[in-house]
C-alpha cells in the first residue's frame, strides 16, 4: 500500500510517522508538501503530528487553509483514508473534517507521558486488528489536546460508535486521573460518520518498535493494512519486504524547492 | 566624544579603550565602541578565563573538532559525527524567565545546525532557589515552559539534565541548556568567510530592537534596577527557528554554502566578525540591506542586535539564486547584504554612508586576557571542619525526608511538559542516570548527561570539579556507554573578586585532571561569570556534560528494578564520608566537610566493570550512587520500575549507619541480575579488581535494610513512592478552598 505523509510548515513528526510506515511497517511511503496539489495516488493520508505554522493563533487554525488541504478534503470525500495524529487531528477539527474542538490540557500545561487507552469500536479501518476493549499503551505529546464537544453531538458520537479510543488505566477503567487532558468522556480519539477519516491525540509512531517500549501503535497502521488489502481485494498481502530500503540515522530532505 | 559614562555603560575599561584607539589607529565612533563593548564582553571574549581554560586536555581519538567553533565535533563512525554543546542563559531566564529559558534553548539548537547537524537531544541542567518562596516557583514555572515552549515546538527531545534547589540561587537561577547534534561526516560546515567575492547573505528572521547588549548584560553583575533590563532579553520564535533548520540543511546538503555562522550573542556584529577573522578575509556590508523588523534603526541597534532566528551564510554568487529558492520555500527571507573582501576589516555602509570601519582580527583575537588575582575565601576553613551531629533515633522518616526534599525527589512535573519522545530515538526516558538515543538502523545509540555538584565545589572545587565529570562518566556506563567527548557550563560569581576567581581556577584543574584521568577531551563549552546579585555570589556551579557510545543499545539495562528475585549487588566502597552530603544539609542544615574522596584508578575500573557486565548481557539494572548515598539509590531503583517493587538488603560494613545509608561515598554502582548470573558478575568483578558484593534481592511491598543484624530501615514502597513523587507537584498544587 502507498502512504502520504502530509509536510505542513512547522510539523516535526512528518519523518517519525514516515520511519514507522516505511521502515517498520515496510510500506511505500511519499511526503505530501503543503504547497502542492498532487496526492500522488496515496492509498491512505497521514497528517502528522508538531506544531504546522507554530500553532500560532490556535492549533491547526492556520494549516487547514494549505493548498494539501483541499486535495486531502476531496479525498476524504470520495472515502479515501485520512488519518490525523495530534496536531493532525487538530487540523481535521479546524477543516470541518470531524466535528468538536480542543481546549488547553485541564493542567494547563503541555503534557508528554504514555498512556493507556481502549479501543472503543473495532469495527473500522483504523482499529480492525485490536479487540473491543483492548487497552493500548501509547504515548501523547500535546498542549492542547483536552477535547470538547457540546452534548447534543457527544450524544450522536456515542450513538453511533464514531469514539474509537478513549483514556483509560492500564486496566482499560475510565477514571478522572486516567484522563490525562481532561476530554470529555475521556475520548482520545475520534472517527467521522462516513468510517474513512479518524482523528487521535496518542502518537502511533512512537510506539512501533520494541525498542522504544510499545509496539500497540502498529495496531492503527495494521488496521488500515487490513482495510485497504481488503477493499482492493489483493487477498493476503503481497510481500513488499525484499524491497525495504536501507534505514539512515538521519532524515532525508523533504519537499521539491 | 566618548566620555567616562559611555565606556562605563559598554562596560569598558579606560584601559581597553586605550588598546581599542591603538588597534585602529584613531577614536571609534559609537557604533564601533559597541562592537569592541560587545565582543570583548566576558560572554564572547572570555577575558578573565581564557589563560585558564586552557588547562583543558582537547585531544582525543574521535575528535573532529575542539574548542572555539561554535560547537564540538566528535567522530561516531558509520560516516556519522555528534555535535554537541553547552550555553547558559542564567541572566535572561532571571529576568523573564519563559523567553530567557526559551531563547537559550533556540541560541542552543543554531549553534549545532549552523554546523550542519540535525538537533536530537536536549537536555537542561536548572537551578532554582527553595520552592517554598512563590517568586522561585514562578521562576522555575515560566523557565520549564519556555524550554518546554521552545523546545516541542521545533522538534527537538528533551530527553534529560537535571534540577536542583539551593537558597544561592534564588536571585539567581541557572538555566544550563546542552544540545546534541548528528550530522554526516562529509557534511560539517564551519563559520569561514571564504572566497573574495562572495556574497554575504542574510537568512531567517528579521532585525529588531530586541536583545540589544544582551552579552554585555551577562558580563555584569545585577543590582536592584534588573527589572529594568527586561528589553535587554530577547524574544524567541521556535516556528520560525524550525524552518531555519529544514532551509539551512537543505542548503547545505545541495552544496550551496561555503561558511555559516548563527547569530547569537553580539548578532550581526559577532558573525561577520568572526567569520572574516577565521577566514583571514574581510567583509563589507550594507546596513540598508538587512532585512528589519521596526523602522528607524540605526547602525549600532543593527549591528547589536540579538533578533533571534538570524543566520549568516557565505556563498558563491552563482549560488545565491537557488538559495533563495530553497529558503522561500521554507517561507524565510535571504537577502544579499554584502561581500567578501580581501582586506580583513570590516566595512559598513548606512544610508550610502560609511559607518564602519575595523580590522577584524583586532576585534576578535585582540581581546585582552586578563590573569585575575586569586585568593582562598577565608570562609573555606571553617566550612571544611566538621564535627558529626548525633544520629537521628528514626531513620525511616530521615529517608522520607530526603526523598521528598525537591532536590532528590522525582522530576516528571518537569519533564512531562518536555517533548522527550518526538523523533522516536529516546530509549530510556528523562530520569535515568543518562538519556539514550537510538541510532535508527544502526546497532549502537548515543549517551548523555548532565552532572554537577556545587555544594561539592563550594565546599572544594578542585574536588567539586573532578567528581562532577567521574560522575558524569559514572551516570554513562550505567546505560553501558563509553565516555568519548565532555562539554562544560562554568557557572560563577564575579570572576574581579580574587575569592570567585580562586574557585574557578580549582574547579578548572579539578575538570582538567579528571578529564585527562578518564582520557576524554574538552570539546567547547561556556563560561558564565558575574553570577551574583546585589553582591551575593551563587555556589560555584560547573555543570558537565558527557556524550558516551554504547556498542549495543539492545542490551541498555533499566534505570529501576524489573520485577521480584532479582539479587542486587554494590560495587565499590561504602565509606564514613557524610561531609556536604544532602542529609547534613538536609536534616541538620549543616553545609560543611570535605566532598567525599576519589580514587581515579578505582572509579575507572568500577565504571569498566558495569560496562563490561551489560556488554555480557547480564545487567538488568543498574543505578549509580550519588545524592542521599545507598539508601536513596536504592528507593530510587524501588519506584523506577514498570511496577514499586520492594528490596530488602543486609549490610555489615564497620560504620555509622546514617554514613553507611546516606553517605555519598563515590565510585559506586547498584546493579540487579538473574540469581543464577550472581556468580559471574562476582567473578567478573574479582578479574578486574572491583570489590562487588550481593547485597540483597528485590521484591516484597516494603524497602528493608538491616545493619549489623540490626533493622535500620523498613519502609512500606508506595509510602516512600508517593513522597518521592508529590514532592514537586506539591509546591504548584493549586489550592481549592
Amino acid at each position: 500500500m502507498k502512504f502520504g505523509v502530509v509536510v505542513f510548515p512547522g510539523s516535526n513528526c512528518d519523518y517519525d510517522t514516515f520511519h514507522a510506515l516505511q521502515n517498520v511497517m515496510g510500506q511505500e511511503t511519499v511526503f505530501l508538501w503543503h504547497k502542492e496539489h498532487d496526492l500522488q495516488r496515496v492509498d491512505c493520508v497521514v497528517l502528522p503530528g508538531g506544531f504546522s505554522y507554530g500553532d500560532y493563533l490556535r492549533s491547526g487554525a492556520i494549516a487547514r487553509f494549505s493548498p494539501i488541504m483541499r486535495e486531502v478534503k476531496k479525498f476524504a470525500d470520495s472515502g479515501g483514508l485520512v488519518l490525523g495524529i495530534c496536531n493532525g487531528f487538530q487540523i481535521l477539527l479546524e477543516a470541518g473534517l470531524l466535528p468538536g474542538a480542543m481546549l488547553r490540557n485541564k493542567n494547563l500545561k503541555f503534557l508528554c507521558q504514555h498512556v493507556h487507552i481502549r479501543i472503543e469500536n473495532n469495527r473500522t479501518a483504523f482499529s480492525n486488528a485490536g479487540h473491543r476493549g483492548q487497552v493500548l499503551r501509547i504515548p501523547i505529546a500535546h498542549f492542547d489536546g483536552n477535547y470538547y464537544a457540546p452534548p447534543d453531538l457527544l450524544s450522536g458520537l456515542e450513538k453511533n460508535g464514531q469514539i474509537i479510543f478513549r483514556y483509560c488505566d492500564e486496566k482499560g477503567k475510565l477514571s478522572e486521573a486516567a484522563n490525562v487532558n481532561g476530554s470529555v468522556h475521556s475520548i482520545a480519539g475520534l472517527i467521522n460518520r462516513q468510517g474513512n477519516v479518524l482523528g487521535m491525540m496518542p502518537h502511533p509512531e512512537r510506539a512501533a518498535e520494541k525498542i522504544l517500549g510499545s509496539e500497540d501503535g502498529k495496531i492503527i497502521f495494521q488496521s488500515i493494512l487490513n482495510y485497504l488489502e481488503k477493499k482492493k481485494g489483493t487477498g493476503k498481502k503481497k510481500a513488499t519486504r525484499g524491497v525495504r530500503p536501507a534505514v539512515s540515522p538521519l532524515p532525508p530532505l523533504i519537499g521539491t524547492s | 566624544m566618548i566620555d567616562a559614562k559611555t565606556l562605563a555603560d559598554h562596560n569598558l575599561t579606560r584601559e581597553e579603550y586605550d588598546l581599542i584607539v591603538g588597534l585602529i589607529g584613531r577614536e571609534p565612533n559609537l557604533t564601533e565602541l559597541g562592537i569592541f563593548s560587545v565582543m570583548w564582553s566576558e560572554h564572547c571574549g572570555y577575558k578573565s578565563s581564557r589563560v585558564h581554560l586552557k588547562k583543558f586536555p582537547t585531544r582525543g581519538k574521535h575528535l573532529i573538532q575542539g574548542p572555539g567553533e561554535n560547537a564540538g565535533i566528535m567522530d561516531i563512525g558509520d560516516g556519522l559525527a555528534v555535535v554537541f554543546k553547552i550555553e547558559s542563559h542564567n541572566h535572561p531566564s532571571y529576568i523573564e524567565p519563559y523567553q530567557g529559558a526559551a531563547t537559550g534553548v533556540g541560541g542552543i539548537l543554531r549553534d549545532i545546525f549552523t554546523m550542519g547537524a540535525r538537533p536530537v537531544a536536549v537536555l537542561d541542567s536548572l537551578r532554582f532557589g527553595p520552592l517554598d518562596q512563590p517568586r522561585n516557583r514562578s521562576i522555575m514555572e515560566g523557565v520549564v515552559s519556555g524550554i518546554s515552549g521552545y523546545g516541542n515546538s521545533f522538534g527537538v527531545p528533551t530527553v534529560g539534565g537535571e534540577v536542583y534547589f539551593h537558597e544561592c540561587y534564588a536571585q539567581n537561577p541557572l538555566v544550563n541548556v546542552c544540545c546534541v547534534g548528528l550530522a554526516r561526516k562529509d557534511k560539517l560546515f564551519l563559520a569561514r568567510a571564504r572566497g573574495v567575492g562572495n556574497a554575504v547573505i542574510y537568512v531567517g528572521a528579521r532585525t529588531g530592537r530586541d536583545g540589544i547588549h544582551g552579552a554585555t548584560m551577562a558580563s555584569a553583575e545585577f543590582g536592584e534596577e534588573t527589572e529594568h533590563k527586561r528589553p535587554n532579553v530577547q524574544v524567541g520564535d521556535p516556528f520560525k527557528e524550525k524552518l531555519l533548520l529544514e532551509a539551512c540543511l537543505e542548503a547545505m546538503a545541495r552544496n550551496l554554502i561555503v561558511g555559516i555562522q548563527d547569530m547569537g550573542a553580539a548578532g550581526l556584529t559577532c558573525s561577520t566578525t568572526e567569520m572574516a577573522a577565521k577566514a583571514g578575509t574581510g567583509m563589507e556590508i550594507n546596513l540598508d540591506l538587512v532585512p528589519q523588523r521596526e523602522a528607524g534603526m540605526n547602525p549600532y541597534e543593527i549591528m547589536l542586535s540579538e533578533s533571534q532566528e538570524r543566520m549568516l551564510i557565505v556563498a558563491e554568487p552563482d549560488k545565491v539564486e537557488e538559495l533563495k529558492r530553497i529558503f522561500n520555500k521554507w517561507d524565510l527571507e535571504a537577502v544579499v547584504i554584502g561581500k567578501v573582501t580581501d582586506d580583513e576589516r570590516l566595512k559598513a555602509y548606512f544610508h550610502g554612508q560609511p559607518v564602519i570601519d575595523i580590522p577584524v582580527k583586532a576585534v576578535v583575537d585582540m581581546c585582552p586576557a586578563y590573569r585575575r588575582p586569586a585568593r582562598t575565601p577565608a570562609f573555606q576553613k571553617k566550612v571544611t571542619r566538621l564535627r558529626l551531629p548525633e544520629m537521628p533515633s528514626d531513620l525511616n522518616q530521615v529517608l522520607l525526608q530526603l526523598l521528598a526534599s525537591p532536590s532528590i525527589s522525582d522530576k516528571e512535573w518537569v519533564f512531562r511538559q518536555y517533548d522527550h519522545m518526538v523523533q522516536v530515538n529516546t530509549m530510556v526516558l528523562p530520569g535515568a542516570d543518562a538519556a539514550v538515543l537510538r541510532l535508527k538502523g544502526l546497532k549502537k545509540g548515543l549517551a548523555m548527561t548532565l552532572d554537577g555538584n556545587s555544594l561539592y565545589t563550594y565546599l572544594n572545587p578542585k574536588r567539586g570539579g573532578q567528581i562532577a565529570v567521574a560522575e558524569a562518566c559514572r551516570n554513562l556506563a550505567c546505560v553501558g556507554a563509553t565516555p568519548i567527548g565532555v562539554t562544560n557550563c562554568l557557572n560563577f560569581g564575579n570572576p574581579e573578586k580574587p575569592e570567585i576567581m580562586w574557585q574557578f581556577k580549582q574547579a578548572v584543574e579539578g575538570i582538567a585532571e579528571a578529564c585527562r584521568q578518564f582520557g576524554i577531551p574538552v570539546t567547547g563549552g561556556n563560561v558564565s561569570f558575574y553570577n551574583e546579585t546585589e553582591g551575593r555570589a551563587i555556589y560555584p556551579t560547573p555543570v558537565l556534560g558527557v556524550i558516551g557510545l554504547v556498542e549495543d543499545v539492545s542490551l541498555v539495562p533499566a534505570a529501576g528494578f524489573r520485577g521480584a528475585g532479582e539479587t542486587i549487588i554494590l560495587l565499590g566502597e561504602n565509606r564514613e564520608e557524610l561531609g556536604c552530603s544532602e542529609y547534613l544539609r538536609l536534616v541538620f542544615s549543616e553545609e560543611k566537610g570535605q566532598p567525599p574522596g576519589l580514587n581515579f584508578e578505582k572509579e575507572k575500573r568500577v565504571q569498566e566493570l558495569c560496562r563490561q557486565a551489560i556488554r555480557a548481557g547480564l545487567v538488568r539494572t543498574a543505578h549509580d550512587l550519588s545524592e542521599g548515598g545507598l539508601a536513596v539509590a536504592l528507593a530510587e531503583c524501588s519506584f523506577k520500575g514498570q511496577r514499586l517493587t520492594g528490596f530488602e538488603v543486609k549490610l555489615n560494613d564497620r560504620l555509622r549507619t546514617d554514613a553507611l545509608l546516606f553517605g555519598e561515598s563515590q565510585s559506586r554502582i547498584i546493579l540487579t541480575v538473574k540469581k543464577e548470573n550472581a556468580r559471574k558478575l562476582l567473578g567478573l568483578a574479582r578479574k578486574m579488581k572491583v570489590k562487588a558484593r550481593v547485597i540483597g534481592r528485590t521484591g516484597g511491598r516494603n524497602m528493608v535494610i538491616w545493619h549489623r543484624k540490626k533493622k535500620v530501615v523498613d519502609l512500606p514502597v508506595d509510602l516512600g513512592y508517593q513522597a518521592w513523587k508529590n514532592s514537586i507537584p506539591g509546591f504548584f498544587e493549586i489550592k481549592k478552598t
